[in-house]
């Protein structure tokens, strides 16, 4: 019998009753919750009277409708304010942890999991969240649902799930400067396309990845999601270890170290098979950003827009050109003249304190362009702390972006940080889809270290040339 | 749920690759929480001009009036695990989406809410798009009948009991699985004992 893959032991560690054809009832060790996806969740377990099954494996934060230009005091949008009342509510109801919105500890979902610990290798871990990939960065078996499971999950803990096949993405090589596991993700997809991981649990791995921190290792677990894998995964190291160690949720003592102990056995055996494999040389990878309203549509910076023409077939043709149409772009046109309104850094893919210092070095002592706006919306309430702490704020501020609170912000715009239509945006966010950032919004996805360059040339713009 | 066995009605076609959730249901909708409301927004954006005119859409065309089946490309439902997506496709009337493929968490939304979500190859999609008359989409035979057309389809046996039965999951895990629930937590308790007690979240 070959060996197992780090998800095929996850998987099987959590299979409560086998249906065969690869369908199993599926414990779920761990449940994040957020204002938007859960509401009619409750809903549904209040109609059937149902209680949740195990209240302490649940933490609810609200994250994505919240105002980020002010904290403290009425919430200014009534509906923004209704979710996450509700969300209050049918989390004391329900006795699940909560996180105020005050609270020190907010932030997004999947920032602060891995913050408080709540995030361990070797577990299942369940959100109303596509981006819940991020916390397969830990060793975790971490997928996002829609809300009828997150109810299931509640009174339940546990799924009916598909077992999905292995992929194995390989990274090799050492990247050059300023290049980064943004990079990574947005060449993977775009060499790749969207699709290339459906029906597949990623595992990425290689030299590459075990160089990589837990920030960029959360980075490129995230963008899974955008490549069509609900999970992507890196087994845990001691770099994960070091990471959790002593954070609130986390094991303490000795049962830290025994927790250690168990969560090394969960690396893919030696001999163990993946479905299929792709591989990625990072050492020659240059910054890369999109310019169409699909993930897949990443080129390197130095790239020109394509012309439909080229297209490989008649249906990506014409997705392209209503891409260019929409995208206010032409054929040809180089991507490093392309200029920008707005900027925005921030989101569960790059919102981290590594990701806001990688930006604040670029932005240190420069100015942003005239006409254009950039914000930095932290992931988290601890993490603008910290990056408060290290001084990352007097620099963006006296670069002229905006410091803002931390939330979803302008990766989802379901609060007044959005795109005009019209606008244009470099984001470090994952998706480019056709409002996205709000109606008739132009989203190019790049880099936190591209994003500021673009923010103090007013253009997307190649870093290593910014900061050569 | 309402369980699902066999729909005869016209086709909604969305042939474009790639329709993802943000268009199926554009994000800031998502601040709605009455889920009757949900309906009204299904491609709000494709379908409504920000000056409140009507744009061409198929689900605005009064050819399509009525239709329950939609047919789609590549990836229909990728993106956000929004099920507000779903519930603003059940909203307008669609109880099938046939699809060359189709985001994963978005077909596992569909499954939860009654929708039967079939995946056939690219030339069958091709050939359903030419049809304007009504098709039949008959679950208990697992066959697509389009005049003297018949397409045979495959899906999981346990989706095709579940809608056929209009089964919830939660209640069939409630009703059957608990000795189950309780065995394995008895068991992961002492091969994983922090993840009891010592980091419950409190
Ligand atoms: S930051 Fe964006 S992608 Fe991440 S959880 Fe929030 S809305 Fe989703």
């Amino acid at each position: 019998m070959s060996g197992r893959t780090l998800y095929d032991k996850l998987w099987q560690n959590h299979v409560i009753r086998d249906y065969g054809d690869g369908a199993a009832l599926l414990y779920v060790d761990r449940h994040l919750l957020q204002e938007t996806s859960t509401h009619q969740s409750f809903v549904s377990l209040r109609e059937s009277g149902r209680s949740a099954r195990r209240p302490e494996a649940h933490l609810a934060v609200p994250d994505h409708a919240v105002p980020t230009d002010s904290r403290g005091g009425e919430i200014a949008d009534p509906m923004a304010a209704a979710q996450i009342t509700a969300l209050q509510k049918n989390a004391a109801d329900f006795g699940l942890a909560y996180i105020d919105l005050e609270d020190q500890r907010q932030g997004i979902v999947h920032v602060i999991g891995p913050e408080q610990g709540f995030t361990l290798p070797g577990i299942t871990l369940a959100c109303g969240d596509s981006h819940t990939s991020t916390h397969g960065a830990f060793g975790a078996l971490a997928f996002g649902i829609g809300a009828t499971d997150c109810a299931t999950v509640i009174a339940a803990q546990c799924l009916v799930q598909q077992k999905s096949k292995n992929l194995e993405v390989r990274l090799d090589g050492t990247p050059q400067k300023w290049v980064g596991a943004k990079d990574y993700a947005l060449a993977l997809i775009g060499q790749n396309g969207v699709g290339f991981a459906t029906g597949h649990a990623i595992e990425y791995r290689g030299p590459a990845v075990e160089q990589m921190s837990m920030a960029a290792r959360m980075t490129l677990c995230n963008m899974s999601i955008e490549g069509g894998a609900r999970v992507g995964m890196i087994a845990p190291d001691d770099v994960t270890y070091a990471y959790l160690e002593g954070r609130p949720y986390a094991p303490q003592g000795e049962l830290f170290d025994q927790a250690v102990t168990y969560w090394r056995t969960l690396a893919s055996d030696a001999d163990a098979a993946f479905d299929k494999s792709i591989g990625l040389d990072v050492g020659t990878l240059a910054p890369h950003v999109t310019w169409g309203t699909s993930p897949q549509d990443a080129l390197p910076v130095l790239g020109r827009v394509p012309d439909p023409k080229d297209a490989p077939n008649e249906g990506e043709a014409r997705r392209w050109a209503r891409a260019l149409d929409y995208m206010g772009l032409a054929a040809g046109e180089a991507l490093h003249d392309i200029g920008v309104d707005k900027v925005f850094i921030g989101s569960c893919t790059n919102g981290r304190i590594e990701d806001l210092r990688i930006a604040a070095e670029v932005a240190r002592g420069r100015r942003i362009a005239d006409n254009t706006q950039a914000i930095v919306v932290p992931g988290s309430t601890a993490v603008k702390r910290q990056a408060e702490d290290e001084g990352l704020d007097r620099i963006f501020l006296e670069a002229g972006f905006e410091w803002r609170h931390s939330g979803c912000s302008m990766c989802v715009a379901m609060n007044n940080d959005r795109l005009a239509p019209g606008e244009r945006c470099a984001s470090t966010s994952n998706r480019n889809f056709e409002g996205r950032q709000g109606r008739n919004g132009r989203t190019h996805l790049m880099s936190p270290a591209m994003a500021a360059a673009a923010a103090v040339t007013g253009h997307i713009v190649d870093v290593r040339e910014v900061m050569a | 749920m309402t369980p699902f066995t066999s729909i005869t009605s016209k086709i909604l076609p969305v042939l474009e690759d790639r329709i993802d959730t943000d268009v199926i249901f554009p994000a800031r909708f998502l601040l709605l929480m009455q889920r009757g409301e949900m309906g009204r927004y299904f491609f709000a954006d494709q379908r409504v001009a920000a000056d409140g005119s009507e744009l061409p859409h198929p689900a605005n065309d009064p050819q399509y009036k009525g239709a329950q089946i939609l047919l789609a490309g590549a990836d229909f439902g990728c993106g956000s695990s929004r099920e507000q997506a779903v519930w603003s496709l059940t909203g307008f009337g669609i109880r099938c989406v046939i699809a060359k493929s189709l985001g994963e968490i978005f077909a596992a939304n569909c499954l939860r809410n009654g929708v039967l979500a079939i995946t056939p190859p690219r030339i069958i999609i091709n050939e359903l798009a030419a049809i304007e008359s009504p098709i039949t989409v008959d679950l208990e035979a697992q066959e697509i009948r389009a005049g003297d057309k018949i397409f045979p389809f495959a899906i999981p046996p346990a989706h095709r009991e579940r809608l056929l039965n209009g089964w919830d999951d939660i209640d069939l895990i409630l009703a059957n699985e608990e000795d189950r629930l309780a065995a394995f937590e008895n068991a992961q308790r002492l091969v994983q004992p922090w993840l009891y007690g010592a980091s419950d979240v409190r």
